[in-house]
């Protein structure tokens, strides 16, 4: 049981980076739908500036670099040129897996060992019973995952900053009338959330699936997408959310052992059942039953910011 | 969630084409090609011999031509309803499952049993399309999303197909099915996979996209619904039975592509059976400007660059996925070419002296952006 929560625990922080990222950016009104290209090329430029170099965190910072361009490319497309949204981000996604096959073929199998994240235990809080392996016997990397979990929730409700990244995300007119700079705002905050993605990359090829092979991070991209949706935009939830994911992947390699007629068939139902669910909290009756009750139902129910996907001009 | 416009989805209005963008994509390509210290000019020549150098590689070509022109026209009926089809992927890969069903399952003659795979092929992309129409327009789940969740079912249930119950007698591989009976497999010319056949209902699939949304009643109303689904609604067109319409063309459509890249060019099922073409589909249409005629050159370049791409990893050492590369930043280019030109008359619109406009937010005053509103 421990074990178990631990590998969940440990497994999540890419995830975890990739959808607070998505969020953000979301949050400010900018989809980048590009993440299964952008993290797979950030995942393979984490892994090779840190195999070139030997030097992880390197690593790390360029992931971020990679991410945050492609990011600075959906964002000067959608926000200055007003192109649709989804069509740059779409390019981009089926643009940066062609070029991490393209780039990453002569990386292939290259041990990973010497620059994997190296462990960290956290001094006395790894003794607790429980709690210590499940949280806090993990490395930097799965530490920082939570950190940023935590620190965008609070960042998001409760400072003043969060509340005009709100503001441009549901209202661009009135918070441009209050003075908020809305495009400046939705420019950086879809470029911090793709340096997010950006690291996410680098803790799949530098910690949670070490090195690099032909479709490193195969659909995660597009499931990181699903899980900010089924977690309402809302941080915490869409690390539940993430969480839930990583539990159905534990589940589906568990079953294999179960079923071993299905081993190449399970590992593809956490994606499956992770879009179900997104169909389940759209659902209608979920949705009048949290209208209803609303002490439970803020807990499913996430609406999408109001002017996602649409474009802001002041003139 | 609201769709979007189809034809001006992408800000990809009139010749999306321009020479400009390809000419940038090949330098860019060109450039990698460099960087990994091989010679760009030999890497064409090779792309262009490898595609279109000898009867059989033209033949591979062509069949990979196929299946791209049929999923990108399909494509262009679910764009002017306004929808983002991701799920074509799936589509395809259902096609080809149904057509898989039949080869394997019936014994006939070629001329009954080649009709029935292909009307099987389509008959479960359709299936497969609707679902995802169903839950777009009964379960509100955004159609990316949707199209995705039935793109991993569909993948799920190919593999388990392969490896369980068709699995080949005492080998269970994932490298595929036992190839389908002779009479299963679409009638090719000679030794080569090309398929006259398969050609003609590329074509017809074209000009009959092209017709539907040029000169028919229902085009046209399926223009209006991509273009602002609530005005349409409110002019009485049955908004949900439009979108279930062009869902079922392009699963249609689809399913046909995967039905023929299963009987024509793999002659058995594989897990990758949809070759991509699905999202590369997309692709083809959004260089296209959305316009079915533009469909039918643009597929043939992305498919000599594809095929000629692969004989790239064999005789210099450059990975074939430069052929994605190559196309991705083309279509990257246009896009953002097109973003530029709007861009600028914007710009000479505000400097030339019109009628002070008051200050009006949120794009809503230009019908343009309103249309876009992706949620």
């Amino acid at each position: 049981m421990e074990a178990t929560l631990a590998t969940i625990v440990a497994a999540a922080a890419p995830l975890l980076f990739a959808t607070i990222g998505e969020t953000i950016s979301e949050k400010s009104g900018v989809i980048n739908l590009s993440l299964e290209g952008s993290l797979m090329l950030s995942a393979l430029a984490g892994f090779v500036l840190a195999f070139e170099t030997g030097n992880t965190w390197i690593g790390f910072v360029a992931a971020a670099i990679v991410g945050a361009s492609f990011a600075t490319i959906v964002a000067f497309g959608s926000i200055t040129l007003r192109l649709n949204q989804v069509a740059v981000g779409f390019v981009l996604a089926i643009l940066g897996i062609a070029l991490s096959s393209f780039l990453g073929s002569g990386y292939t199998g290259k041990p990973g060992g010497p620059i994997a994240v190296p462990p960290l235990d956290i001094p006395l809080l790894s003794d607790i019973p429980f709690f210590g392996p499940v949280l806090f016997s993990h490395n930097i990397v799965v530490y920082a995952s939570l950190i940023v979990v935590v620190l965008a929730w609070l960042y998001m409700y409760y400072t003043r900053p969060g509340l005009s990244l709100q503001g441009v995300g549901e209202r661009p007119e009135a918070a441009h009338s209050r003075g908020v700079p809305v495009n400046g705002l939705r420019y950086g905050y879809t470029i911090i959330g793709g340096a997010l993605v950006g690291i996410g990359g680098a803790a799949f090829s530098l910690d949670a699936k070490l090195g690099w092979s032909f479709l490193h991070t195969r659909n995660f991209g597009w499931i990181a997408l699903a899980i900010v949706i089924f977690g309402g935009w809302h941080p915490i939830r869409v690390a539940i959310g993430v969480y839930l994911f990583g539990f159905l992947q534990w589940l589906a390699l568990d079953l294999q052992d179960v079923f071993p007629d299905l081993t190449q068939v399970l590992p593809i139902m956490p994606f499956v059942l992770m879009i179900l669910a997104l169909v389940l909290v759209n659902a209608d009756w979920l949705r009048d039953w949290a209208d209803r009750h609303p002490r439970w139902g803020n807990l499913i129910r996430g609406d999408a910011p109001s002017a996602i996907g649409t474009h802001f001009s002041a003139e | 969630m609201t769709a979007r416009s189809g034809e001006d989805a992408a800000g990809v209005r009139g010749a999306a084409i321009g020479a400009l963008p390809f000419v940038v994509a090949l330098l860019f390509a060109g450039l990698l090609i460099l960087l990994v210290g091989e010679n760009p000019l030999e890497a064409l020549r090779l792309i262009l011999d490898g595609s279109l150098g000898s009867p059989d590689k033209l033949s591979d070509t062509i069949m990979v031509w196929v299946p791209l022109t049929l999923a990108a026209a399909g494509l262009v009926v679910t764009f002017a309803a306004g929808l983002w089809n991701i799920g074509v992927e799936g589509q395809i890969v259902l096609g080809a499952i149904g057509a898989a069903l039949i080869a394997r399952e019936v014994t006939a003659p070629s001329w009954i049993l080649v009709p029935l795979t292909l009307l099987f092929g389509i008959l479960f992309g359709v299936v497969w399309a609707l679902l995802a129409g169903v839950l777009k327009t009964k379960g509100k789940v955004n159609e990316i999303f949707g199209g995705l969740g039935l793109d991993f079912v569909a993948t799920g249930l190919t593999l388990y197909l392969i490896i369980g119950p068709w699995a080949r007698e005492g080998i269970a591989s994932t490298s595929g099915t036992e190839p389908f009976p002779e009479d299963a497999l679409l009638p090719a010319v000679g030794d080569t996979r090309f398929s006259p056949l398969a050609v003609a209902l590329a074509i017809l699939a074209v000009i009959g996209v092209w017709l539907l949304l040029r000169g028919t009643r229902f085009g046209l109303k399926l223009k209006a619904v991509g273009r602002n689904p609530k005005s349409a609604f409110l002019l009485g067109i049955p908004t949900n039975r439009y979108i279930l319409g062009a869902f079922a063309i392009c699963g249609g459509l689809a399913g046909l592509a995967g039905a023929i890249q299963a009987t024509g060019f793999h002659q058995k099922l594989v897990p990758s059976v949809s070759g991509g073409y699905g999202f590369l589909g997309i692709l083809v249409v959004l260089l296209a400007g959305f316009r079915a005629i533009w469909v039918a050159p643009i597929s043939a370049f992305f498919a000599i660059v594809m095929v000629g791409s692969i004989s790239l990893t064999l005789r210099l050492d450059i990975d074939s996925a430069i052929g994605g590369v190559l196309t991705g930043v083309l279509v990257l280019f246009a896009l953002i070419g097109s973003g530029l030109r709007d861009y600028r008359q914007r710009k000479r619109a505000m400097e030339a002296p019109p009628p002070e406009s008051e200050a009006e937010p949120g794009g809503d005053a230009e019908p343009a952006d309103a249309r876009e509103a992706t949620n």
